[in-house]
């Protein structure tokens, strides 16, 4: 290793999250691929119905013969009851992009609020909280959203009420540290000499602060969801109404598709998966990165 | 660790695990409403069989009451009994933990060595191809489910290695027939689950080498004359390796999670598979059973990182 330059070469102190951050600015392009991916997703989720008609999905009316290879009428094939494996995969996209999104939101907003509450208050039930929060991160996810799942009446809003609710603390604690610093500030401080109540410097000093990292949180949450839907419904935990891609992998596991070599219904629901997933992960860290630079590197 | 320090870091495991048997008992006793109509939804029973249920449950007495029992039995390491088994939720438990430790420990080995070593190039050569390569295998092995690994790598390898269980059904095999047995059938579980593990590993590990690449100690370290190689290995390896070392513990709720999804998918005779049994039966006790033990688990390694980063990193003893 002469002077043609080392591998480690040096890097100033400080710069370490901006060195791999800071190469372009702006939307960074696999960010950008990440949204369209989306677009396109979401597009076919909003028009499944109107492309496949929900009846010819309904097992006790299909005619096509079981268990078939892609054709010209089934491009995916079909699947052990004779369904079209692409309508399969359309109708699996609402499933898992509602529950996604909305089991998010939710962690989001329980993240958020408890994080600036843990942040904001003092005493016994800064103490409380912390407790919580840390009680939450340390708890295996899939385990309790596993249980809450299996004890509340089988549903759509039940999956994406037992993903919320197990996946709102790493953002809580992330929330809280961002909150104590934010207060710290000079002008948040001046704020409160004016005068200024608790809730104002909350609402519209601290949470306007926070609104970029939480967002960025946000999506790479809403990857994290799907998986846990996904996972859910493979282990038997889904609406049995509404076809899933993690549903249509359980019935590809049940059915001794994977060893048969049946890769028509194997591949697409776990490819779509991924795709989504890191389509939203792409999104997240594209705003982490932005986020990161303009935080200077916290 | 000071003796303060030490205390209520113990006090704050205890009311953690306090907290992991009132979540118990309020998700599988008060959540449901009724654990005995849950119990038998979708299945014939007369208004007398449900009336007995609730009375052998216990359930016809104040919730305070029922808490003060479930809180003595977990003392004594009753974890009740299994519906589907007929059998105490504690045995079943004992009898899956060998193999469920067989199989993280592989994975875990797998996806740490994988993972460091990975992540120590990336970060060391930062932004050349091998570092692109590596982030996205690590960011791609972050996306994908992995049950879904499992069913591909059962699709592609199902034929030459065994689909499923720990050892050949029927084989009374022993000795060194029956540890190559048993590693055959360990190869595509444990596989799986150091695939969609080695991510972490990766970010982290190439993240903390980038953190020391600023740091003075590696220009003394060159100016004496060592080669990059030395640089890296004696230098930047000891100290970006601490945080990779504590991430081993705090990850094991996401390893226990995996280990339920990939042992259903390989029918692995462990904990994860036996969650995924009481799931499908439903058997409430034996569900109750699993969730205690893993997120127990989960609160103890957590607070054994904290102790192990202590006894690894000399800048913080006497913190």
């Amino acid at each position: 290793m002469g002077g043609e330059g080392r591998p480690g070469g040096r890097t100033r102190p400080g710069l370490r999250t901006a060195s791999s951050a800071g190469r372009r600015a702006g939307v960074p392009p696999n960010a950008a691929i990440g949204l369209g991916l989306l677009a396109c997703v979401t597009a076919i989720a909003l028009a499944a119905p109107a492309l496949v008609p929900a009846e010819t999905l309904d097992p006790t009316r299909v005619t096509a013969p079981v268990n078939q290879p892609p054709s010209w009428a089934h491009w995916l094939g079909t699947d052990p009851s004779g369904r079209d494996v692409a309508g399969l995969l359309a109708w699996g996209a609402r499933v898992s992009l509602l529950v996604g999104v909305a089991s998010s939101v939710l962690a989001v907003v329980l993240g958020t609020s408890v994080g600036l509450a843990a942040g904001h208050a003092r005493g016994w039930l800064e103490a409380a909280l912390l407790r919580v929060i840390d009680f939450f991160v340390v708890v295996p996810g899939l385990v309790l959203a596993l249980a809450l799942s299996a004890v509340l009446q089988p549903g759509v809003w039940t999956i994406v009420a037992a993903i919320g609710l197990t996946s709102w603390s790493t953002l809580a604690r992330v929330v809280r540290a961002q909150t104590m610093s934010i207060e710290a500030r000079p002008s948040v401080e001046r704020v409160r000499a004016l005068g200024a109540s608790g809730w104002h410097v909350l609402g519209r000093h601290v949470l306007p602060a926070l609104g970029p990292l939480v967002l960025a949180h946000a999506n790479l949450a809403v990857g994290m969801a799907i998986i846990m839907e996904s996972t859910l419904a493979f282990l038997g935990l889904s609406d049995p109404l509404a076809p899933s891609w993690g549903a249509m992998l359980r019935e590809a596991s049940e059915t001794g598709a994977a060893t048969a070599g049946f890769w028509w219904f194997v591949l697409p629901p776990g490819l779509a998966i991924v795709a989504v997933v890191l389509a939203f992960t792409l999104v997240g860290r594209g705003f982490e990165r932005s986020l990161t630079v303009g935080l200077g590197g916290r | 660790m000071s003796v303060r320090r030490a205390a209520s870091r113990v006090v704050g495991t205890l009311v953690s695990l306090g907290m992991v048997a009132v979540l118990g008992f309020f998700l599988f006793r008060v959540l449901p409403g009724d654990p005995v109509l849950t119990l038998t939804r979708g299945r014939p029973v007369t208004p007398g069989e449900v009336a007995r249920l609730r009375h052998e449950f216990g359930l016809d007495r104040p919730l305070v009451t029922q808490f003060v029992d479930y809180a003595a039995s977990l003392l004594r390491g009753d974890l009740g009994r299994s519906y589907f088994y007929d059998q105490p939720v504690a045995r079943l438990i004992a009898e899956r933990v060998g193999p469920t430790l067989l199989l993280t420990g592989a994975a875990l080995v797998l996806s740490v060595s994988l993972g460091v070593w990975l992540g120590q190039w990336a970060g060391w050569r930062r932004g050349s191809a091998f570092d692109r390569a590596a982030t996205a295998a690590a960011v791609v092995g972050w996306s994908v489910p992995a049950f879904w690994l499992g069913l591909l790598l059962l699709m592609a390898f199902g034929g030459p290695l065994p689909t499923g269980g720990m050892v050949t059904p029927g084989s009374d095999a022993s000795g060194a027939a029956l540890a190559w047995d048993v590693a055959r059938h360990l190869v595509l579980p444990a596989l799986t689950l150091a695939a969609v593990q080695f991510a972490q590993y990766t970010l982290t590990m190439r993240a903390s080498v980038l953190g020391e690449l600023g740091e003075g100690y590696l220009t003394t370290a060159r100016a004496k004359g060592l080669p990059e190689d030395g640089v890296r290995a004696r230098h930047v390896l000891p100290n970006a390796l601490l945080p990779t070392v504590t991430l081993v513990f705090l990850m094991l709720g996401q390893v226990i999670g995996g280990a339920i999804a990939v042992e259903s998918v390989f029918s692995w005779p462990g904990l994860g598979y036996l969650a995924y049994q009481a799931l499908s039966a439903p058997d409430l006790p034996l569900l109750q059973g699993t969730f205690l033990v893993f997120s127990a688990t989960a609160v103890v390694s957590n607070a054994l990182a904290d102790v192990v980063y202590r006894l690894i990193d000399p800048r913080l003893r006497g913190t």
